[in-house]
Protein backbone atom coordinates (compact mmCIF):
# COMPACT_ATOMS: atom_id res chain seq x y z
CA UNK A 1 0.00 0.00 0.00
CA UNK A 2 2.47 2.58 1.16
CA UNK A 3 5.61 0.84 0.07
CA UNK A 4 6.52 -2.41 -1.56
CA UNK A 5 6.58 -5.48 0.57
CA UNK A 6 9.65 -6.95 -1.10
CA UNK A 7 12.20 -5.63 1.44
CA UNK A 8 10.12 -6.95 4.31
CA UNK A 9 9.71 -10.36 2.70
CA UNK A 10 13.43 -10.64 1.92
CA UNK A 11 14.41 -9.78 5.50
CA UNK A 12 11.69 -12.10 6.79
CA UNK A 13 12.99 -14.96 4.66
CA UNK A 14 16.53 -14.38 5.90
CA UNK A 15 15.34 -14.51 9.50
CA UNK A 16 13.36 -17.65 8.69
CA UNK A 17 16.38 -19.32 7.10
CA UNK A 18 18.52 -18.50 10.13
CA UNK A 19 15.88 -19.97 12.45
CA UNK A 20 15.45 -23.18 10.44
CA UNK A 21 19.08 -23.57 9.41
CA UNK A 22 20.89 -22.40 12.53
CA UNK A 23 18.79 -21.82 15.63
CA UNK A 24 17.04 -25.16 15.18
CA UNK A 25 20.31 -26.87 16.16
CA UNK A 26 19.72 -25.61 19.69
CA UNK A 27 16.09 -26.74 19.89
CA UNK A 28 15.05 -29.14 22.62
CA UNK A 29 15.29 -32.77 21.60
CA UNK A 30 12.97 -33.96 24.37
CA UNK A 31 9.76 -35.67 23.20
CA UNK A 32 6.95 -33.23 22.46
CA UNK A 33 3.78 -33.02 24.50
CA UNK A 34 1.82 -35.69 22.64
CA UNK A 35 4.76 -38.09 22.42
CA UNK A 36 5.43 -37.68 26.13
CA UNK A 37 1.79 -38.33 27.00
CA UNK A 38 1.74 -41.37 24.72
CA UNK A 39 4.89 -42.71 26.38
CA UNK A 40 3.65 -42.05 29.90
CA UNK A 41 0.22 -43.56 29.30
CA UNK A 42 1.51 -46.49 27.31
CA UNK A 43 0.03 -45.93 23.87
CA UNK A 44 3.26 -44.98 22.12
CA UNK A 45 3.56 -48.60 21.02
CA UNK A 46 0.53 -48.15 18.76
CA UNK A 47 2.61 -45.84 16.55
CA UNK A 48 3.21 -47.33 13.15
CA UNK A 49 6.36 -46.84 11.15
CA UNK A 50 6.12 -43.77 8.91
CA UNK A 51 5.80 -44.90 5.31
CA UNK A 52 8.39 -42.30 4.29
CA UNK A 53 10.60 -42.85 7.33
CA UNK A 54 13.57 -43.71 5.12
CA UNK A 55 13.33 -40.60 2.98
CA UNK A 56 16.48 -38.43 2.70
CA UNK A 57 15.22 -35.68 5.01
CA UNK A 58 13.29 -37.83 7.50
CA UNK A 59 13.21 -36.41 11.02
CA UNK A 60 14.81 -33.13 9.93
CA UNK A 61 18.18 -34.67 9.18
CA UNK A 62 19.93 -35.11 5.86
CA UNK A 63 20.88 -38.66 4.91
CA UNK A 64 24.60 -39.13 4.42
CA UNK A 65 25.61 -35.83 6.02
CA UNK A 66 27.79 -36.41 9.05
CA UNK A 67 27.91 -33.29 11.22
CA UNK A 68 24.59 -32.89 13.04
CA UNK A 69 24.49 -29.13 12.60
CA UNK A 70 24.96 -29.41 8.83
CA UNK A 71 22.53 -32.28 8.49
CA UNK A 72 19.87 -30.25 10.32
CA UNK A 73 20.73 -27.04 8.53
CA UNK A 74 20.30 -28.58 5.08
CA UNK A 75 16.97 -30.07 6.13
CA UNK A 76 15.77 -26.81 7.66
CA UNK A 77 16.79 -24.63 4.74
CA UNK A 78 15.26 -27.09 2.28
CA UNK A 79 12.03 -27.06 4.25
CA UNK A 80 11.85 -23.27 4.24
CA UNK A 81 12.49 -23.04 0.52
CA UNK A 82 10.01 -25.80 -0.34
CA UNK A 83 7.33 -24.41 1.97
CA UNK A 84 7.75 -20.88 0.61
CA UNK A 85 7.59 -22.17 -2.97
CA UNK A 86 4.52 -24.36 -2.47
CA UNK A 87 2.63 -21.84 -0.35
CA UNK A 88 3.58 -18.99 -2.68
CA UNK A 89 2.46 -21.01 -5.68
CA UNK A 90 -0.81 -21.90 -4.00
CA UNK A 91 -1.57 -18.32 -3.01
CA UNK A 92 -0.66 -17.16 -6.50
CA UNK A 93 -3.41 -19.46 -7.76
CA UNK A 94 -6.07 -18.37 -5.28
CA UNK A 95 -5.21 -14.68 -5.08
CA UNK A 96 -7.59 -11.90 -5.96
CA UNK A 97 -6.62 -10.38 -9.25
CA UNK A 98 -6.67 -6.66 -8.81
CA UNK A 99 -5.94 -5.83 -12.43
CA UNK A 100 -3.40 -3.23 -11.38
CA UNK A 101 -5.98 -0.91 -9.87
CA UNK A 102 -4.75 -1.65 -6.39
CA UNK A 103 -8.28 -1.51 -5.07
CA UNK A 104 -9.84 -4.17 -2.92
CA UNK A 105 -12.84 -4.56 -5.15
CA UNK A 106 -14.28 -7.86 -4.06
CA UNK A 107 -15.23 -8.09 -0.45
CA UNK A 108 -14.69 -11.09 1.70
CA UNK A 109 -18.25 -12.08 0.91
CA UNK A 110 -19.41 -15.58 0.25
CA UNK A 111 -20.77 -14.55 -3.12
CA UNK A 112 -17.35 -13.95 -4.60
CA UNK A 113 -16.98 -15.81 -7.88
CA UNK A 114 -14.71 -18.70 -7.09
CA UNK A 115 -15.90 -21.11 -9.70
CA UNK A 116 -13.31 -20.56 -12.35
CA UNK A 117 -10.33 -21.93 -10.53
CA UNK B 1 1.53 -32.33 18.46
CA UNK B 2 1.86 -34.10 15.13
CA UNK B 3 -0.09 -37.32 15.40
CA UNK B 4 1.80 -40.30 13.94
CA UNK B 5 0.18 -43.17 12.09
CA UNK B 6 -1.45 -45.74 14.34
CA UNK B 7 -2.75 -43.67 17.26
CA UNK B 8 -6.17 -43.10 15.70
CA UNK B 9 -8.03 -45.80 13.81
CA UNK B 10 -8.74 -45.76 10.08
CA UNK B 11 -12.40 -44.75 10.34
CA UNK B 12 -11.78 -41.67 12.43
CA UNK B 13 -8.64 -40.80 10.45
CA UNK B 14 -10.69 -40.85 7.25
CA UNK B 15 -13.49 -38.91 8.92
CA UNK B 16 -11.04 -36.27 10.09
CA UNK B 17 -9.57 -36.24 6.59
CA UNK B 18 -12.98 -35.53 5.08
CA UNK B 19 -13.67 -32.74 7.57
CA UNK B 20 -10.19 -31.28 7.00
CA UNK B 21 -10.60 -31.45 3.22
CA UNK B 22 -13.93 -29.66 3.50
CA UNK B 23 -12.35 -26.99 5.66
CA UNK B 24 -9.45 -26.55 3.28
CA UNK B 25 -11.88 -26.28 0.35
CA UNK B 26 -13.73 -23.47 2.13
CA UNK B 27 -10.40 -21.76 2.85
CA UNK B 28 -9.40 -22.00 -0.81
CA UNK B 29 -12.64 -20.29 -1.83
CA UNK B 30 -12.40 -17.60 0.81
CA UNK B 31 -8.68 -16.96 0.51
CA UNK B 32 -9.09 -14.51 -2.34
CA UNK B 33 -10.87 -12.18 0.04
CA UNK B 34 -7.67 -11.96 2.04
CA UNK B 35 -4.82 -12.22 -0.43
CA UNK B 36 -4.28 -10.06 -3.48
CA UNK B 37 -1.28 -9.97 -5.81
CA UNK B 38 0.67 -7.77 -3.43
CA UNK B 39 0.25 -10.04 -0.43
CA UNK B 40 1.19 -13.35 -2.11
CA UNK B 41 4.86 -13.20 -1.00
CA UNK B 42 3.80 -12.22 2.53
CA UNK B 43 1.49 -15.25 2.71
CA UNK B 44 4.30 -17.47 1.44
CA UNK B 45 6.62 -16.00 4.05
CA UNK B 46 4.06 -16.67 6.78
CA UNK B 47 4.01 -20.36 5.81
CA UNK B 48 7.82 -20.59 5.66
CA UNK B 49 8.14 -18.82 9.01
CA UNK B 50 5.67 -21.20 10.67
CA UNK B 51 7.66 -24.12 9.26
CA UNK B 52 10.90 -22.74 10.68
CA UNK B 53 9.52 -21.95 14.12
CA UNK B 54 7.86 -25.36 14.34
CA UNK B 55 11.40 -26.77 14.30
CA UNK B 56 12.26 -24.83 17.45
CA UNK B 57 11.13 -27.11 20.25
CA UNK B 58 11.30 -25.43 23.63
CA UNK B 59 11.40 -27.30 26.94
CA UNK B 60 8.25 -27.49 29.04
CA UNK B 61 9.04 -29.16 32.32
CA UNK B 62 11.40 -32.08 32.66
CA UNK B 63 11.87 -34.29 29.66
CA UNK B 64 9.13 -32.74 27.55
CA UNK B 65 9.13 -30.15 24.80
CA UNK B 66 6.67 -28.29 22.68
CA UNK B 67 6.75 -26.13 19.61
CA UNK B 68 4.65 -23.49 17.95
CA UNK B 69 1.55 -24.70 16.12
CA UNK B 70 1.18 -21.34 14.46
CA UNK B 71 -2.39 -21.30 13.19
CA UNK B 72 -3.37 -18.27 15.23
CA UNK B 73 -0.17 -16.41 14.36
CA UNK B 74 -0.64 -17.10 10.66
CA UNK B 75 -4.29 -16.04 10.86
CA UNK B 76 -3.36 -12.76 12.53
CA UNK B 77 -0.66 -12.03 9.96
CA UNK B 78 -2.44 -12.94 6.73
CA UNK B 79 -6.06 -13.68 7.63
CA UNK B 80 -7.71 -16.83 8.96
CA UNK B 81 -8.40 -18.56 5.63
CA UNK B 82 -4.96 -17.90 4.17
CA UNK B 83 -3.40 -18.60 7.57
CA UNK B 84 -5.09 -21.98 7.85
CA UNK B 85 -3.90 -22.82 4.33
CA UNK B 86 -0.36 -21.74 5.22
CA UNK B 87 -0.24 -24.15 8.17
CA UNK B 88 -1.82 -26.86 6.03
CA UNK B 89 1.01 -26.48 3.51
CA UNK B 90 3.51 -26.74 6.37
CA UNK B 91 1.88 -29.93 7.64
CA UNK B 92 1.87 -31.51 4.19
CA UNK B 93 5.54 -30.63 3.62
CA UNK B 94 6.42 -32.04 7.05
CA UNK B 95 4.57 -35.30 6.44
CA UNK B 96 5.89 -35.87 2.92
CA UNK B 97 9.43 -34.55 3.18
CA UNK B 98 10.37 -34.97 6.84
CA UNK B 99 8.28 -38.00 7.91
CA UNK B 100 6.84 -35.79 10.67
CA UNK B 101 3.16 -36.50 11.23
CA UNK B 102 1.62 -39.67 9.86
CA UNK B 103 0.36 -39.92 6.31
CA UNK B 104 -2.92 -41.50 7.38
CA UNK B 105 -3.04 -38.94 10.22
CA UNK B 106 -2.66 -35.99 7.86
CA UNK B 107 -6.36 -35.15 8.09
CA UNK B 108 -6.22 -35.32 11.88
CA UNK B 109 -3.21 -33.03 11.94
CA UNK B 110 -4.60 -30.51 9.46
CA UNK B 111 -7.79 -30.38 11.50
CA UNK B 112 -6.12 -30.03 14.90
CA UNK B 113 -2.98 -28.04 14.20
CA UNK B 114 -4.10 -26.07 11.15
CA UNK B 115 -7.82 -25.37 11.10
CA UNK B 116 -8.62 -25.39 14.80
CA UNK B 117 -5.71 -23.21 15.92
CA UNK B 118 -6.32 -20.77 13.05
CA UNK B 119 -10.06 -20.34 13.47
CA UNK B 120 -10.45 -20.80 17.22
CA UNK B 121 -7.52 -18.50 17.85
CA UNK B 122 -8.69 -15.91 15.35
CA UNK B 123 -12.24 -16.00 16.72
CA UNK B 124 -11.03 -15.46 20.25
CA UNK B 125 -8.75 -12.65 19.06
CA UNK B 126 -11.63 -10.86 17.33
CA UNK B 127 -13.72 -11.16 20.49
CA UNK B 128 -10.93 -9.73 22.63
CA UNK B 129 -10.11 -6.76 20.41
CA UNK B 130 -13.78 -5.84 20.23
CA UNK B 131 -13.95 -5.62 24.00
CA UNK B 132 -10.65 -3.80 24.48
CA UNK B 133 -9.21 -0.44 23.38
CA UNK B 134 -7.96 -0.12 19.83
CA UNK B 135 -4.20 -0.03 19.95
CA UNK B 136 -1.14 -2.07 19.05
CA UNK B 137 -0.53 -3.30 22.59
CA UNK B 138 -3.98 -4.85 22.69
CA UNK B 139 -3.39 -6.55 19.34
CA UNK B 140 -0.15 -8.04 20.66
CA UNK B 141 -1.56 -9.20 23.99
CA UNK B 142 -4.87 -10.43 22.58
CA UNK B 143 -2.99 -12.27 19.85
CA UNK B 144 -0.74 -13.95 22.37
CA UNK B 145 -3.63 -14.96 24.61
CA UNK B 146 -5.69 -16.27 21.70
CA UNK B 147 -2.74 -18.26 20.35
CA UNK B 148 -2.01 -19.65 23.79
CA UNK B 149 -5.59 -20.82 24.27
CA UNK B 150 -5.66 -22.38 20.81
CA UNK B 151 -3.05 -24.97 21.83
CA UNK B 152 -5.04 -26.73 24.60
CA UNK B 153 -8.05 -26.52 22.27
CA UNK B 154 -6.10 -28.43 19.62
CA UNK B 155 -5.06 -30.91 22.30
CA UNK B 156 -8.72 -31.39 23.26
CA UNK B 157 -9.54 -32.03 19.61
CA UNK B 158 -7.02 -34.86 19.72
CA UNK B 159 -8.67 -36.15 22.89
CA UNK B 160 -12.03 -36.15 21.08
CA UNK B 161 -10.52 -38.10 18.19
CA UNK B 162 -8.95 -40.49 20.66
CA UNK B 163 -12.32 -40.88 22.37
CA UNK B 164 -14.02 -42.12 19.23
CA UNK B 165 -11.12 -43.66 17.35
CA UNK B 166 -8.46 -44.87 19.76
CA UNK B 167 -6.50 -47.98 18.86
CA UNK B 168 -5.59 -48.37 22.53
CA UNK B 169 -7.72 -48.32 25.66
CA UNK B 170 -6.33 -45.75 28.05
CA UNK B 171 -9.10 -44.17 30.15
CA UNK B 172 -10.28 -41.02 28.44
CA UNK B 173 -10.11 -38.85 31.54
CA UNK B 174 -6.46 -39.80 31.93
CA UNK B 175 -5.66 -38.87 28.34
CA UNK B 176 -7.62 -35.62 28.62
CA UNK B 177 -5.89 -34.57 31.83
CA UNK B 178 -2.42 -35.38 30.52
CA UNK B 179 -2.96 -33.78 27.10
CA UNK B 180 -4.66 -30.72 28.55
CA UNK B 181 -2.03 -30.21 31.21
CA UNK B 182 1.05 -30.39 29.04
CA UNK B 183 -0.56 -28.31 26.30
CA UNK B 184 -1.51 -25.56 28.71
CA UNK B 185 2.23 -25.22 29.31
CA UNK B 186 3.05 -25.40 25.61
CA UNK B 187 0.32 -22.80 25.04
CA UNK B 188 2.29 -20.33 27.16
CA UNK B 189 5.19 -20.69 24.73
CA UNK B 190 2.83 -20.39 21.77
CA UNK B 191 1.43 -17.19 23.23
CA UNK B 192 4.84 -15.67 23.86
CA UNK B 193 6.18 -16.50 20.39
CA UNK B 194 3.00 -15.20 18.77
CA UNK B 195 3.07 -11.96 20.76
CA UNK B 196 6.77 -11.41 20.04
CA UNK B 197 6.29 -12.01 16.32
CA UNK B 198 3.27 -9.72 16.17
CA UNK B 199 5.21 -7.02 18.03
CA UNK B 200 8.10 -7.28 15.58
CA UNK B 201 5.93 -7.11 12.47
CA UNK B 202 3.78 -4.33 13.92
CA UNK B 203 6.92 -2.32 14.61
CA UNK B 204 8.28 -2.82 11.10
CA UNK B 205 5.21 -2.95 8.90
CA UNK B 206 1.89 -2.57 10.74
CA UNK B 207 0.10 -2.55 7.38
CA UNK B 208 1.09 -6.20 6.91
CA UNK B 209 -0.75 -7.44 9.99
CA UNK B 210 -4.24 -8.64 9.09
CA UNK B 211 -5.28 -8.57 12.75
CA UNK B 212 -4.41 -4.87 13.00
CA UNK B 213 -6.55 -3.67 10.12
CA UNK B 214 -9.05 -2.12 12.51
CA UNK B 215 -6.27 0.19 13.73
CA UNK B 216 -5.57 1.37 10.20
CA UNK B 217 -9.16 2.01 9.24
CA UNK B 218 -9.54 4.76 11.82
CA UNK B 219 -6.22 6.47 11.14
CA UNK B 220 -6.06 6.16 7.39
CA UNK B 221 -7.36 9.63 6.62
CA UNK B 222 -5.21 11.50 9.07
CA UNK B 223 -1.89 9.74 8.74
CA UNK B 224 0.56 10.87 6.15
CA UNK B 225 1.21 8.37 3.39
CA UNK B 226 4.92 8.69 4.06
CA UNK B 227 4.97 7.76 7.71
CA UNK B 228 3.92 4.40 8.98
CA UNK B 229 2.97 5.83 12.39
CA UNK B 230 4.70 4.29 15.34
Amino acid sequence: MREGIRPFVIVGLLVTLVLAGGVSYYASTAPDGLTRVAQDLGFMSSEQEHALGDSPLADYGTAGVGPAWLSGAIAGVTGVVVTFAIAGGLFLLVRRRTGGSGGAATAEGSGAPARDE
Amino acid sequence: MHVPDGFINATVSIGAGVVAAGGVAVCLRKARGEVDERLVPMAGLAAAFIFAVQMLNFPVGAGTSGHLMGGTLAALLVGPYVGALAVTVVLIVQALLFADGGLTALGVNVLNVGLITAFAGYGLFVLLVRLLPKNKAVVIVAGGVAAGVSVPLAALAFVAEYAIGATTSVPLATVAAAMGGVHLAIGVGEGLITAATLAAVLAARPDLVHGARHLRASTRRTSSPLTAEG
